[in-house]
């Protein structure tokens, strides 16, 4: 296709040279990466810190393995001052704090936290079944297995990265899309390229390489950074989905962004529009906070994003460790919605300003 | 013989301005046509509808004897086109500019720096597009526009917001353009340019073409007087009336000036009296043609 090589090339070097575009598009989403891997880094249910006022035998007394079982959920320190500990768990520095006298194992714990609370309450109750069938000789008939489903790992940096990875690519690739579409009309490059043996499917599809190509760059920075020791994101067996899943989503983020810039007839409105878009987009879809805390309708208002099932889809196979198979549905949704999108946008093409 | 355009009754509105209000004319082979009026004229309209960037709301154009409207890909290799504004590619160097538009025609890169070297761009073919100076700016967008070699060029005042001196270094690459037998098709607004450089000038104001001729031709047919000045009281008025009965005298407190058909005897009676002091003789010029037509100054 005549023009391809050369207009790829050109707007790709035109995209390398912008530090502008270039911040918002890499670094200002990996500080979020940063900020939100590092901030939330020794959160979740497997870092919940209790105090031990003085000796307590059920815990003292464990046996070496059921101990380090105890480790990965419960972070036990020993406080022999009652009052200091009482107030540290009042203070809601501490889930709460154990002691015991004889028979009894006391558990004191704050209401304002009833999550962390409840948590400590049900496994410390299972040390306590524990150690009174361990004292009564008698070999265990049922015994409870807890099981995450999250694969043990609920580090907030396996749930981070999708969602601002998401949030990136649909950043880049609508302004990408609008802006090129604006400023070449207004810098009449448009009808400039309209009287060369270029046509219009090579002018389109080279923007569509450039975008797909600046998505796998952001993807495999975003994995790269993420996957660092100190995130530690672990990645599971069918990531490789997230490449074929992230094309279908910049071929939808671009056809919004087509949409608006082939609708605004400056610069500064398309990325208004764009802008608008993208950041209720981005928040509704779950990338900066779980799309589950959300009103029920606002969830099903957020369907017709496709940030939205491209961030369900990347959960599924980068994390979740489901099957390819899992996500044809989003990978159909994102198609869908490029084309439809797509369509509506060149139908409102124009190659001039007037 | 196929003439290499051909313009026939060309109109185009938008909403009630007659932008081209019926254009006819023709442009021979290797020949540099102008077409010169003021802002608001028509020239761009023209052209773009000769290129075939717009559609002609009626009249026929006809580019190497084909129809540019709807766009014809047997003609976009051997037209090139300037446009008016200059429309570069964002954060690229010239050379880069030049070899991305050269790449286009299937024209390879070693062409594309050669055409840089003859616009006198070379030393600046790692500069950014944004940062060259006007006439750099324009001479890069020339460039452009022949780096596949067409055999019929079109420049859209391709001298507008240059300096004196930038627009007559243009004026040297745009002869040598023409001198290698391509035919030129040039709108401008300056009148001495035209004179300058085309072979052929159409006069547009409204729309309309006023006038078309040779420079030279346009400005015989007036016969319009010829400006003799010196300094404003190097002799009398009363004594300058009386050099040559039908020649107008007018003192601005400046200059005498005296407008004569025959300039040769007033020189000469001037000479004898020694008042040749700041002496200018000014012929007719287009825009004498200009106030001819319209009755009005010329205003760019
Ligand atoms: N796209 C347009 N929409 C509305 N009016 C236009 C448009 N292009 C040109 N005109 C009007 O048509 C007239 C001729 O314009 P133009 O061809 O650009 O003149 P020139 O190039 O001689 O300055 C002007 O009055 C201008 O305002
Ligand atoms: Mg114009």
């Amino acid at each position: 296709m005549k023009g391809l090589g050369p207009l790829s090339r050109a707007m790709l070097l035109g995209f390398l040279r912008d530090r502008v575009t270039l911040f918002f598009t890499i670094v200002f989403p990996l500080m979020f990466l940063v900020l939100f891997g590092g901030l939330f880094k020794d959160a979740g249910v497997s870092q919940t810190e209790i105090l031990q006022i003085g000796n307590v035998p059920v815990i003292d007394q464990m046996p070496a393995d059921a101990r380090t079982e105890l480790d990965k959920v419960l972070k036990v320190e020993r406080r022999d001052d009652r009052q200091a500990a009482l107030q540290a768990v009042r203070d809601g520095d501490y889930a709460a704090a154990v002691e015991q006298d004889g028979g009894r194992v006391i558990v004191h714990y704050s209401a304002a936290d009833q999550v962390r609370s409840g948590t400590v309450r049900s496994i410390l109750n299972l040390l306590v079944q524990d150690a009174n069938q361990a004292a009564s000789g008698v070999p265990p008939r049922f015994n409870l297995e807890l099981s995450q489903v999250e694969d043990e790992s609920l580090e907030a940096i396996q749930f981070v990265t999708p969602g601002l990875l998401g949030w990136a690519i649909a950043t880049g690739a609508t302004f990408g899309a609008s802006l090129t579409l604006v400023s070449w009309r207004r810098k009449r490059i448009l009808r400039r390229l309209r009287l060369s043996p270029a046509r219009v499917p090579a002018i389109v599809l080279a923007r569509v390489l450039v975008s797909v190509l600046i998505a796998l760059g952001q993807t495999a920075i975003f994995l790269g950074v993420a996957s660092l020791p100190y995130f530690g994101l672990r990645l599971s067996g069918y990531w490789w989905m997230a490449v074929p899943l992230v094309v279908c989503a910049t071929l939808a983020f671009m056809s919004i962004g087509l949409l608006a810039g082939a609708w605004a007839k400056t610069e500064e409105s398309a990325s208004a529009i764009v802008n608008l878009i993208v950041l209720p987009m981005a928040f509704l879809s779950g990338s900066f906070i779980p799309a589950d805390n959300l009103p029920g309708w606002i969830r099903t208002v957020s369907n017709v994003f496709p940030l939205k099932h491209l961030n369900d889809a990347m959960l599924d196979v980068m994390v979740r460790g489901q099957p390819p198979t899992a996500v044809l549905p989003q990978v159909g949704i994102l198609i869908g919605f490029a084309v439809v999108v797509a369509a509506l946008a060149m139908w409102l093409f124009r190659w001039d300003d007037v | 013989m196929v003439e290499t355009i051909q313009v026939d009754d060309v109109r185009k509105r938008y909403g009630d301005v007659a932008a081209v209000d019926g254009v006819s004319f023709a442009v021979r082979e290797g020949e540099f046509f102008g077409i010169l009026g003021p802002n608001g004229a028509g020239k761009t309209t023209t052209l773009e509808i000769i290129e075939g960037l717009r559609k002609a709301d009626s009249g026929s154009v006809r580019v190497f004897g084909e129809s540019p409207w709807p766009r014809n890909p047997a003609l976009l290799p051997r037209i090139g086109v300037q446009l008016q504004a200059s429309s570069f590619f964002e954060r690229l160097t010239a050379r880069e500019q030049i070899r991305t538009f050269a790449a286009l025609y299937g024209v390879g890169p070693a062409r594309a720096d050669e055409m840089l070297e003859e616009v006198g761009l070379t030393e600046k073919a790692n500069t950014r597009s944004e940062k060259l100076s006007g006439g750099q700016m324009q001479r890069l967008s020339i460039a452009l526009a022949l780096v596949h070699d067409p055999e019929l060029v079109f420049l859209d005042e391709p001298t507008a917001a240059l300096d004196p001196q930038a627009r007559r270094n243009l004026w040297d690459l745009l002869r040598r353009i023409n001198s290698t037998g391509r035919t030129v098709v040039l709108s401008t607004h300056y009148l001495d340019e035209a004179e300058a450089l085309c072979d052929r000038v159409a006069i547009m104001d409204h729309g309309r073409v006023l006038e078309l001729g040779a420079p030279a031709a346009l400005v015989r047919g007036l016969a319009a007087p010829t400006r003799v000045s010196v300094v404003s009281g190097a002799l009398p008025v009363e004594e300058a009336r009386t050099i040559q009965s039908g020649a107008a005298v007018d003192d601005d407190g400046v200059s005498l000036t005296i407008a004569t058909t025959e300039p040769g005897p007033v020189l000469a009676a001037l000479a004898e009296r020694d008042a040749l002091h700041g002496l200018s003789v000014r012929g007719a010029t287009l825009e004498d043609v200009f106030l001819h037509l319209t009755g009005r100054e010329y205003r760019a």
